[in-house]
């Protein structure tokens, strides 16, 4: 099988600096120029990155090869390494074949033309030759669907629409190898599973494809083969649904526990604070994976500084994709008035067959009701977080169907069927 | 097939990859003239009425208040056709040095070769300078200064030169501009004093000889005085001096390039 990119320990230096200010003044220069005259240390200098740390791969031509790995690990560095964006700081890598890369829908576009306009103007900045772009044309509007809008300029299109017509320019683009960043994540649910299946038949006519996403549906879904990046390096190269399996259980960047030590350091303020944070089963053990059928705990430790209004501890549930699935809020009424001092452990318990398999992440916190508003006090984003498996006996909401149900919550639902006829 | 490897030590111009994206420099040239008209209301009309007004401000006050010297063409045509290649110098210095911050998206999240930003930022303006050009015809009508016979050839030459000028200048600034974001204060103060010492509103034979070495090292200069040779039928410009002015043009080009493609792999990462 011929190869059709081949990277050779790729590697990439970034100065922190860099990355930050994303750019100064002469002012900023000189006063850093002064600071290294006068013997003192640059703030800026020595603090470097290497977002990219002898990364060597061979990807096959038709091969479609996913890249997936935490935010910082160096996935889209990669992918501007291999587009020519930026250059490595050692290393090499040869590319067989033409290259279309897809690294933002809609690069480009300008609002002041029309749709029509911009079609031509991204296609060939893809890559397109113009002729290419004419032949496709009409193909390109009716994917997109904004039809009759075509010669209206583009800054009076709706979100939905700028972007399908963006997507299907860059859906268009049909090169040898195909390099794509988490464009998939743009546009409403339908539109993203079209997008998918677009790639879908991209990579079926023979293309080889490298395809970076957090939606590990879709790379399970597309990809042959994964590489797993953490910290710059690869850290596993293999199948894909053992990679994203091992990337999802260390990629919870939060544990299912956590905890404060002391009330100096713990999150809160003069009236309450937040101790810790932890994922139970019933039997009040922490845990990491959740059986979907079983009701999960959220135990919330908190101390009551002071006499006060009542406190109470409040979560928020989300996806990994960040959807909120539900916040919730302890309202038995322990406190009529106001809140005694003393340390205090609340749990909620999320019913079982509600939440959709995937990693959950919890916000954990201790509020008030101050007039019409919910106050904070002590809180903390993705406080733990665990994972929700169904092991597929069958008594699920997902009865004998084997694929994914899409949506944040996955209830099981009381059904009732009569005949009619 | 090509080969990714780190930034080479000696900048070098790639010719033939130039050439393969020739369609994208049309592109963008494209892109950048419709843009600039289509929310005006007088459009490609503007492109008339600056230098008209400009010439007009300079001809009032330079030429009727203060006299100044037009050797032996008629002062209105004299101006024009020193403000119509002056603003275009300025327009393709001011947008090529601006080029690749205000293509920023497109120097993060795609591969061309970035020459061709600033390439197509001195293209753009010689749009205006075309349309212009009726306002210095009619002048030249009116006055009566026609081109001289086969020198009118040699003019598309000292357009080139300002061209090239401008292009090597924004090369640098360009890149400087990616790291430092002072380059837009300093353009307005240099094209305020430039047309000063080119000889937008005088005739450069007139200025006094041991003034002309400012004169000599400033490739607009030449510009001027040989545009009004060949269009005008001025008088010739000093050849030595304006070779002089030419090398300085050709030469802040190469230093432009060389600074711009040296520069160019870190583009993306600190923009």
């Amino acid at each position: 099988m011929p190869v059709a990119i081949e990277a050779q320990e790729l590697s990439k230096l970034y100065r922190l600096g860099q990355m930050q200010a994303a750019y100064g003044t002469l002012r900023d220069s000189t006063s850093r120029l002064a600071a290294r005259l006068a013997g003192r240390a640059d703030p800026d200098e020595k603090q470097e990155i290497w977002a990219l740390r002898d990364v060597s791969f061979n990807v096959d031509e038709g091969e479609v090869l996913g890249i997936v790995g935490r935010n910082g690990a160096g996935k889209s560095t990669l992918l501007k390494v291999l587009t020519r964006i930026t250059t490595p700081t050692k290393g090499r890598a040869i590319i067989r074949g033409r290259v279309g890369s897809l690294l933002e829908v809609g690069t480009g576009f300008n609002p002041e033309l029309t749709g029509r306009e911009n079609i031509f103007l991204n296609g060939s900045i893809l890559g397109m030759k113009r002729r290419e772009i004419q032949g496709r044309f009409n193909e390109i509007v009716d994917f997109s669907g904004v039809g009759k809008f075509i010669d209206t300029p583009v800054k009076r299109y709706s979100s939905g629409m700028y972007v399908r017509l963006a997507f299907s320019v860059a859906a268009h683009l049909e090169p040898d190898i195909l390099l794509v960043d988490e464009v998939l994540a743009v546009g409403d649910a339908e539109f993203q599973q079209r997008s998918l299946g677009r790639m879908e038949a991209l990579s079926g006519t023979g293309r080889t494809v490298l395809f970076v996403s957090h939606n590990m549906q879709a790379i399970n879904q597309l990809c042959d083969r994964v590489i797993l990046l953490d910290g710059g390096k690869v850290v596993e190269d293999g199948d894909p649904s053992a990679v994203v399996t091992h990337y999802l259980h260390s990629a919870l960047s939060s544990g299912s526990q956590i905890s404060w030590p002391d009330d100096a350091s713990a999150p809160g303020d003069d009236l309450a604070r937040l101790l810790s944070a932890r994922v139970v089963n019933e039997d009040g053990e922490a845990l990491e994976t959740a059986d979907v059928r079983r009701p999960i705990g959220i135990e919330i430790g908190f101390r009551v500084v002071r006499e006060g209004p009542p406190v109470f501890a409040k979560i928020k549930v989300s996806d990994n994709q960040g959807a909120i699935a539900f916040n919730a809020m302890d309202v038995s009424a322990h406190w009529n008035d106001h809140s005694v001092p003393g340390r205090y452990v609340a749990t909620g318990w999320i019913p079982g067959n509600l939440l959709n398999e995937g990693r959950v992440s919890v916000e954990a916190g201790v509020w008030t009701l101050h007039g019409a508003k919910l106050l904070p006090h002590g809180h903390r984003y993705d406080a733990v977080s665990f994972y929700v498996y169904d092991p597929g006996d069958g008594d699920s909401a997902r009865g004998r169907f084997v694929g994914q149900l899409r949506g944040v919550v996955r209830p099981l639902l009381d059904w009732s069927v009569e005949r009619v006829d | 097939m090509f080969v990714i490897r780190p930034a080479p030590r000696w900048p070098h111009l790639d010719i033939r990859e130039l050439w393969h994206y020739r369609e994208v420099l049309g592109t963008i040239v494209w892109r950048d003239i419709k843009v600039r008209y289509k929310q005006t209301f007088l459009g490609v009309v503007w492109a008339i009425l600056v230098p008209a007004f400009t010439a007009t401000v300079y001809v009032v006050v330079f030429g009727k208040f203060a006299k100044f010297p037009s050797g032996n063409v008629a002062y209105p045509s004299l101006v024009v056709a020193g403000v119509i290649p002056m603003q275009y110098f300025a327009s393709a210095l001011s947008q090529s040095s601006m080029c690749l911050v205000a293509n920023l998206p497109l120097v993060t999240k795609v591969y061309f070769p970035r020459v061709l930003l600033p390439l197509a930022a001195v293209l753009v303006p010689v749009v205006d300078f075309l349309v212009g050009l009726p306002v210095l015809i009619t002048l030249m009508g009116l006055y009566g200064t026609w081109p001289k016979g086969v020198q009118l050839l040699s003019a598309p030459a000292f357009l080139a030169l300002a061209l090239v000028t401008a292009l090597g200048i924004g090369f640098f600034l360009s890149s400087v501009n990616v790291r430092y974001r002072d380059v837009p204060y300093i353009i307005p103060v240099f094209l305020q004093v430039l047309p000063l010492v080119s000889g937008v509103m005088y005739a450069v034979e007139e200025v006094p000889t041991k003034w002309q070495w400012i004169l000599a090292v400033n490739p607009m200069t030449t510009v001027i005085s040989g545009w009004r040779w060949a269009v005008l039928g001025a008088p010739e410009p000093i050849w030595p001096q304006a070779g002089l002015g030419a090398a300085v043009g050709i030469a802040l080009f190469l230093i432009g390039l060389t600074v711009f493609r040296a520069s160019e792999p870190r583009f993306a990462d600190t923009i």
